[in-house]
């Protein structure tokens, strides 16, 4: 049969965000697929050219719209390593509490839009029913539901009361009971497996080879986590990384819905372990040098190269973020699927657009 | 699907877990960053709030002649960040916890109030 060109995207209903995909399909079976990037490019590296150092941590968090403090929270250590500011135990307990949090409301989040994609619009409703409670506590700790602007250069600007901690822990306890309810509906229901099992296979070689990120990467079975380099809190908190070794979009799924688990975990071992004092150090001065800061993200490894020379404006803020870096595997998991199942595919990386044009 | 029945039949039996939003609302968390507001009586017109703005949305002028100072925003590019807030030196720079209500067209918050002569100055004078 002659091969046809169907589009994907870059409107389409399971992507939020505009990703075009150029399908080559002969009977219904994917050939090749081509991306094309471009369609939400802001520019957000060039205005550190008008933005000073300190400006700048309003401008990277809105790199992504999910993981927002978490990209906060790499700058800011790049700036404090260059500058050589000790930033408080209390606030590196803070900044992971946070982070952790955003974690969790981020792959609750894509396990909706999962379910969503291959059509349980019951399961998806539910997922988001139990985000919203994460979301609840990120607003009423730190002001805002997403974009959160609680990090600074030297620690973070707001603190936890005993009460407030307290509550959090109810409220992740009662979210971590939700989830593991609908337990068996994401992980062994027979449509959800049908679907998912044994699609989109990565091996761990090819997860290697194109460099993959995140829960592509451990769902590949590769056992790497940028969390394992220790930074803010997670030098006290007991933590090992999730790994499944199917590849298949099972396997990614997996990963995410145990890894929204092991979340909470962390947010109640950094609260337990949350100690008193100061919540940011002074800044004073301007930075001078360049570093290459990483951290995890739901989706994946962040990068951060940042390069100061002693002005108020950096000369330059390098981002690359995890949907990028997991495009190629995407482009090798799609050939050889069904057209049926492509939405799903994409899907399984967890693409994030606005992070990979930034 | 026999998984799921049992949250069905739980949501069946539980309420609602939306509101009917305009008609029920929910009270707004303490920390919520809302709206910006200025109370103009204590701004000194020290433009720091204007050179820490991540959005520049902040214009402070000073016209000696008149003796007045004014404080222009434009709400919406302002990111409620409330950076300006933290750096405020007089704390006239307040954030309500309730968001701006939908606006049909795009005004400016202006506000205009006299400059205050420095405390030197004004102890000098007595
Ligand atoms: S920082 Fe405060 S006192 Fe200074 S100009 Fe702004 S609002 Fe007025
Ligand atoms: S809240 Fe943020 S964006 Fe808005 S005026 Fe203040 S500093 Fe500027």
């Amino acid at each position: 049969m002659a091969r046809t060109i169907i589009p994907f995207g870059p409107q389409h209903p399971v992507l939020p965000e505009p990703l075009h995909v150029k399908l080559v399909v002969e009977d219904e079976i994917v050939q090749e697929a081509i991306p094309a990037l471009g369609y939400v490019h802001r520019g957000l590296e060039k205005l550190a050219e008008i933005r000073d150092y300190h400006q700048m941590i309003q401008v990277v968090e809105r790199v992504c719209g999910i993981c927002s403090n978490i990209h906060s929270m790499c700058y800011c250590q790049g700036i404090e390593e260059i500058m050589g500011i000790e930033v408080p135990r209390r606030a590196e307990y803070l900044r992971t509490i946070w982070s952790e949090l955003h974690r969790m409301h981020s792959h609750l989040l894509w396990l909706g839009l999962f379910a969503d994609a291959f059509g349980f619009e019951a399961l998806f409703m539910q997922f988001w029913r139990i985000r919203e409670r994460i979301m609840d506590i990120n607003e009423a700790t730190t002001g805002s539901r997403v974009i959160t602007s609680v990090n600074v250069v030297g620690g973070v600007r707001q603190d936890l009361t005993p009460e407030m901690c307290s509550w959090i822990l109810s409220e992740v306890d009662t979210a971590v009971k939700e989830i593991k309810e609908i337990q068996n509906t994401i992980l062994s229901d027979y449509t959800v497996c049908a679907r998912t099992k044994g699609v989109g296979v990565l091996t761990k070689e090819q997860a290697y080879d194109f460099g993959a990120a995140g829960p592509t990467l451990r769902g590949s079975g590769v056992a790497s986590d940028m969390r394992l380099l220790k930074y803010a809190a997670f030098d006290k908190i007991d933590f090992e990384p999730i790994v499944e070794p199917d590849g298949d979009c099972y396997a990614r799924s997996t990963v995410r819905f145990r890894e929204t688990l092991q979340s909470a975990d962390l947010v109640k071992q950094a609260i337990a372990g949350l100690p008193q004092g100061d919540i940011a150090a002074p800044c004073k001065g301007n930075p001078e040098g360049e570093i290459i800061t990483r951290v995890e993200q739901p989706r994946g490894e962040c990068l951060y190269y940042i390069k100061g020379s002693g002005k108020k404006f950096l000369d330059r803020v390098r981002i690359r973020t995890p949907t990028f870096a997991n495009i190629p595997p995407l482009l090798a998991m799609l050939p050889n699927c069904e057209l049926a199942d492509v939405p799903v595919i994409i899907l399984s990386i967890d693409p994030c657009i606005s992070c990979t044009e930034r | 699907m026999l998984n799921m029945t049992p949250t069905v039949l739980k949501n069946l039996l539980s309420k609602s877990s939306t509101r009917m939003y305009p008609i029920e609302k929910r009270e707004p968390f303490e920390r919520y960053r809302g709206e910006l507001f200025n109370n103009i009586d204590e701004c000194i017109f020290c433009k720091k709030c204007q050179m820490k703005c991540p959005s520049q949305c902040i214009t402070v002028t000073k016209d000696k002649d008149s003796g007045t100072g004014t404080w222009i925003c434009d709400p919406f590019a302002c990111i409620y960040c409330s950076i300006c807030v933290d750096h405020c030196p007089t704390g006239s720079l307040y954030m309500k916890p309730v968001h701006r209500a939908p606006s049909a067209e795009r005004d400016m918050m202006e506000q205009t109030g006299k400059i205050k002569p420095p405390k030197k100055k004004a102890k000098a004078k007595k």
